[in-house]
């Protein structure tokens, strides 16, 4: 059991590693993660929010649905953790 | 000094008497952190989900130094429950609210028709209401999580 | 084997986020504890969280704080800066991370509770598989 276990780790292991040849090097300012939305957002973010933190302002105005629906997540878990350990008093 | 070892001989805190000085004078500190990365998020590294875990940790530490009733007799299960709804609602209700005015939800600048400041001024005032609601909420959950896993559920002495 | 050594300098990090997740999932699917099966998926997540951190980095680029006045006259360059959206993606990650940890450890007492044990076989035999 325990073999097959490293024998699947090893498998998913070699398929992510063969995956890495097509990433971008570190530190590539023109990978395809930071072409496509998040230069609007740098550009742009200070003069239609005036926040200079720009991590605050995705969090809190771009992505809005995100951060709230998030906030609504850890309520539930909340709930969810004094559903499942409070027991009755007698 | 003569007065807390006093008090130490007294209650017979022992071995804690250090650690839990130690924490009484920490923890107003902690939490004013915890406030000032909350209100600071738009300036420095910080906001709503940080400063939250700070405080959360304030009432974490409380717990850990003394145990779980003196953690209580600061923050009431009651108080507590009441910020975790009101976190969630304040944000819940901002983003309501924008849509109510006549914006998108979630679109601070609608927020304009109730207070004139400027439509900018606005979004960036809208973020900070949230980051509030945030912190309170991840605040109230923390201390929630560990005070119910800490004592499993019987809200006892605790660890 | 010249070649496959430049490769792994070039992408060390990658490499390194990959072997951090294999240890995390291999936790996750070998050990017969299931706290050790939380912790393996803990690893797990804080392997995704470094390579989505490690996505958004750019050469010679600044926090994402800017200098708000010179913002406003001149505008930000988008080089000189780092990408600010794995960070808020990440953010938000971290939170539900705790969160499922959290519910995960309740469930977990209550499993105790009721089977006196947190050993996967030792439950199983006790349900009657």
């Amino acid at each position: 059991m325990k073999a097959l276990a490293f024998l699947a780790t090893l498998a998913t292991g070699i398929v992510l590693l063969y995956g890495t040849r097509d990433f971008a090097a570190w530190g590539d300012a023109a990978s395809p993660a930071s072409r496509h939305v998040s230069p609007v957002y740098i550009e742009r973010a200070v003069k239609e929010t005036h926040v200079p933190n720009l991590v605050t302002a995705i969090l809190g105005d771009y992505r809005g649905y995100d951060t709230m629906f998030e906030t609504v997540v850890i309520y539930c878990a909340g709930l969810a953790v004094v559903c499942v350990l409070r027991r009755q008093k007698t | 000094m003569k007065r807390l070892q006093e008090q130490a001989r007294g209650r017979d805190i022992g071995d804690n008497l250090i650690i839990r000085t130690a924490v009484r004078l920490l923890v107003p500190f902690i939490q004013l952190f915890g406030l000032y990365v909350i209100v600071h998020g738009h300036y420095s590294p910080g906001g709503g989900f940080q400063g939250g875990v700070i405080l959360g940790a304030s009432f974490i530490l409380l717990a850990l130094a003394y145990d779980l009733r003196t953690s209580l007799r600061f923050m009431s299960e009651r108080t507590n429950a009441i910020l975790g709804n009101a976190g969630v609602l304040i944000f819940t209700g901002i983003a309501v609210l924008c849509a109510l005015l006549g914006g998108l939800f979630l679109d601070y600048s609608a927020l304009d028709r109730l207070i004139s400041l400027g439509p900018i001024e606005w979004r960036s005032l809208g973020i900070f209401l949230v980051e509030v609601g945030v912190g309170t909420a991840v605040m109230s959950i923390m201390v929630s999580l560990f005070w119910d896993l800490g004592s499993g559920g019987e809200m006892d002495e605790g660890l | 084997m010249e070649q496959l050594l430049s490769e792994i300098v070039a992408k060390y990090n990658y490499w390194i986020y990959v072997v951090l997740m294999m240890i995390g999932f291999y936790a996750m699917i070998g050990k017969r504890n299931l706290v050790k099966k939380l912790l393996g998926m803990n690893i797990f997540q804080t392997a995704i969280i470094l390579f989505y951190v490690s996505i958004g980095s750019k050469r010679g680029g600044g926090i994402p704080i800017v200098d708000k006045h010179a913002a406003m006259l001149h505008g930000v360059d988008a080089t000189g800066v780092v990408n600010p959206l794995p960070h808020v993606l990440m953010l938000t990650a971290i939170v539900v991370s705790v969160s499922v940890t959290g519910v995960a450890l309740a469930i977990l007492i209550r499993i105790y509770r009721k089977y006196d044990t947190l050993e996967e076989d030792e439950i199983l035999e006790k349900i009657g598989r």
